[in-house]
């Protein structure tokens, strides 16, 4: 060993760049040279689609928007300057993204340490994981009309909007937000199985061997440690839920306004009907009965802007979790 | 999950068996038809025949998925090899990005900005007449449903392909490049090879999506259980379609007729299995292929 030491070491260069890559490419075949330019072309056309989108909507959403739009009830108009804004709609999102992060992520946390840090039976473990990589491939049409069936149970009906004759109709910012955390969920649980994964496992012992209980070094160590992958993941799924239209129309009912049912304040609220921007700018598309396309590039925009925010979000958070070794800063979906 | 969509769409399937997934007759009438029918529906009532929906559900999901593969395996190779650092990092939030616009916005963006224009300058007026007794050329139809659920799924494979090439060891491709190969063919005989899983799965999962998308399909497919026929020639590709998702959000307000509750919860069904086939079907794909994948 010492002798090694003593030996002078080799000095390591970077190979040489050979020459330039461009004149390579001409030396190219014939169709790896198309292959190349086609590379370029989808890589440039990637970025000129989200250039365009993002300026087009921009363009359209400023000219539309006004901040009395943003602080208005819509209100039904045959024309655009008297239907109102869409106070109601952000409220929609803010609170079915509430609710559905609020369940989501202590339910995924859980579960990716049970799995994780317990796994036996094994077979169960097996079957957890499954189910969840089942539900993350389900479309979210689906996920809204098993919603639509579980919450017509009678049991459920208190959670719900009912008809005047009583019927229970399954729609509410409850059913919508419950079925919205199933969205979410397959997110946060990935990115937070991930992260505990990735915990080295010297880090586990060295707290057993300091006589922490497996309970206590989960709180006290894993949880802390994975905490920045379980923001990602829970922001990619408040992401995931404001985008998500298909719920909120056969769910919450994509009314007009937020309308209430019963008398008790807040969970009057939670239990009526209302929309979200997304179903907004559908009602307000040409697809929808509103057909108000100002309306539509106006929350569009608004829309995009809380992605927006949600996105530097996520690359603030990864970045702080890079800095600190804990996340391996993957381009997680 | 499944039993509870299953019961409710058991009334259509043991109504009309197998040959509900056939094809025959003009769905939009079969399901119009149902909407006027009581609240204990006899069992002719439940006839329906889906194949325009599923035929309009593949067409639309297969073309994209096809289009969004080579799209995003060109990109990653962009990313990876090509783009010089500053744009390579430049490439990852962009990306990001367009995985994270709500579907409704290109809807919306689809059917305010796509389809006027595809109507105005791509469709001939003497192609609009030529089919006038039998559908509307709008504009929205099989070309711009593709071409929005194309830029859907594309940011998604693409986001999982660039990671996995990140992820093949370095030392395969320089031993590649060592070989002789140029650094484009030592990536695409080594590095797109060794990733295969991955962008098999990354397909699987594309698919899923492309064809459970409701809303977009609604907004910007022409709203027309018509099924787009290749023996038309060129206008094949501007025909309206319907596929069964954007079928479950139209009809969702005759959620109260027994006959036709029963067959959107079989349309849901099918989607469903589907969706469970796909990742299978991926898997079992991929078992042979074990031996390369990579620990990441």
């Amino acid at each position: 060993m010492a002798d090694a030491e003593r030996l002078p070491q080799p000095v390591l260069q970077a190979p040489r760049r050979r020459r330039g890559r461009r004149s390579s490419v001409r030396s190219w075949r014939r169709t790896d040279q198309l292959i190349w330019a086609l590379a370029w072309l989808a890589g440039i056309g990637v970025c000129v689609v989200v250039g365009a989108i993002v300026a087009f909507l921009t363009a359209k959403g400023l000219g539309a928007l006004s901040p009395k739009l943003l602080v208005t009830r819509p209100s039904p108009s045959v024309d655009q300057s008297g239907s109102g804004g869409f106070l109601d709609p952000i409220i929609g999102t803010l609170t079915l993204a509430a609710i559905g992060t609020l369940i989501a992520t202590p339910l995924a946390l859980m579960t990716a340490v049970w799995v994780v840090e317990y796994g036996r039976p094994r077979w169960l473990a097996a079957t957890v994981e499954t189910s969840i990589e089942m539900v993350a491939a389900t479309p979210d049409i689906v996920l809204a009309i098993f919603g639509l069936a579980l919450f017509q149970f009678g049991i459920l009906a208190p959670l719900s909007f009912r008809g005047s004759g009583g019927g229970v109709y399954g729609r509410s910012f409850f059913a919508a937000g419950i079925t919205m955390s199933l969205i979410a969920l397959p997110l946060t649980y990935t990115a937070t199985r991930n992260g505990l994964r990735s915990t080295p496992r010297q880090l586990r012992e060295a707290s057993y061997a300091l006589g922490k209980t497996r309970a206590a070094t989960i709180r006290r160590v894993l949880v802390p440690r994975v905490r920045s992958d379980v923001a990602t993941g829970a922001t990619l799924g408040m992401g995931r839920i404001i985008g998500s239209t298909a719920i909120v129309v056969l769910l919450l009912g994509a009314t007009l306004q937020n309308s209430s049912q019963g008398s008790v304040p807040l969970l009057g609220f939670l239990r009526g009907t209302g929309s979200t921007l997304t179903s907004y700018v559908l009602e307000n598309s040409p697809a929808g009965e509103g057909n108000a396309p100002q309306k539509a590039y106006a929350a569009a925009f608004v829309l995009l802007l809380i992605v927006l925010v949600l996105n530097a979000i996520v690359a603030r958070i990864s970045r702080i979790g890079d800095a600190a070794g804990l996340s391996a800063g993957r381009l997680s979906l | 999950m499944v039993v509870f969509v299953a019961q409710r769409a058991w009334p259509t399937l043991s109504h009309e068996g197998l040959s509900w997934l056939g094809s025959g007759g003009n769905v939009d009438n079969q399901i119009g038809s149902m909407a006027n029918t009581s609240s204990s529906p006899p069992a002719s009532a439940f006839y329906l025949r889906a194949w325009p929906l599923m035929y309009g559900t593949l067409l639309t999901a297969g073309l994209a998925v096809i289009a969004g593969l080579v799209i995003s395996l060109l990109t990653s190779i962009f990313i990876v090899d090509l783009a010089p650092p500053p744009v390579r990092r430049a490439m990852t939030p962009v990306i990001r990005l367009l995985a994270s616009i709500p579907s409704v916005i290109l809807g919306l963006i689809g059917i305010l900005a796509v389809v006027p224009f595809v109507g105005a300058h791509l469709i001939t007026g003497g192609e609009k007449e030529s089919v006038i007794n039998v559908i509307q050329l709008t504009g929205a139809g099989l070309l711009v449903s593709v071409f929005t659920l194309t830029v859907m799924v594309t940011p998604i494979m693409t986001a999982l392909i660039t990671e996995a090439l990140g992820s093949v060891p370095r030392s395969w491709h320089e031993g590649a490049i060592a070989l002789g190969l140029s650094p484009l063919r030592a990536t695409i005989a080594v590095s797109l090879r060794a990733i295969r899983p991955a962008i098999i799965a990354a397909t699987a999962l594309a698919t899923a999506r492309a064809m459970g998308e409701a809303i977009v399909i609604d907004m910007v497919s022409g709203g027309k259980a018509f099924s787009p026929n290749p023996a038309d020639g060129l206008i094949f590709i501007f025909e309206p379609l319907r596929t069964l998702a954007s079928e479950i959000i139209d009809q969702a307000e005759g959620l109260s007729e027994p006959a036709l509750r029963s067959s959107i919860y079989a349309f849901a069904l099918l989607l469903m299995f589907s969706g469970f086939m796909l990742s299978i079907g991926s898997r079992l794909v991929r078992r042979p292929l074990r031996k390369y994948e990579l620990s990441s």
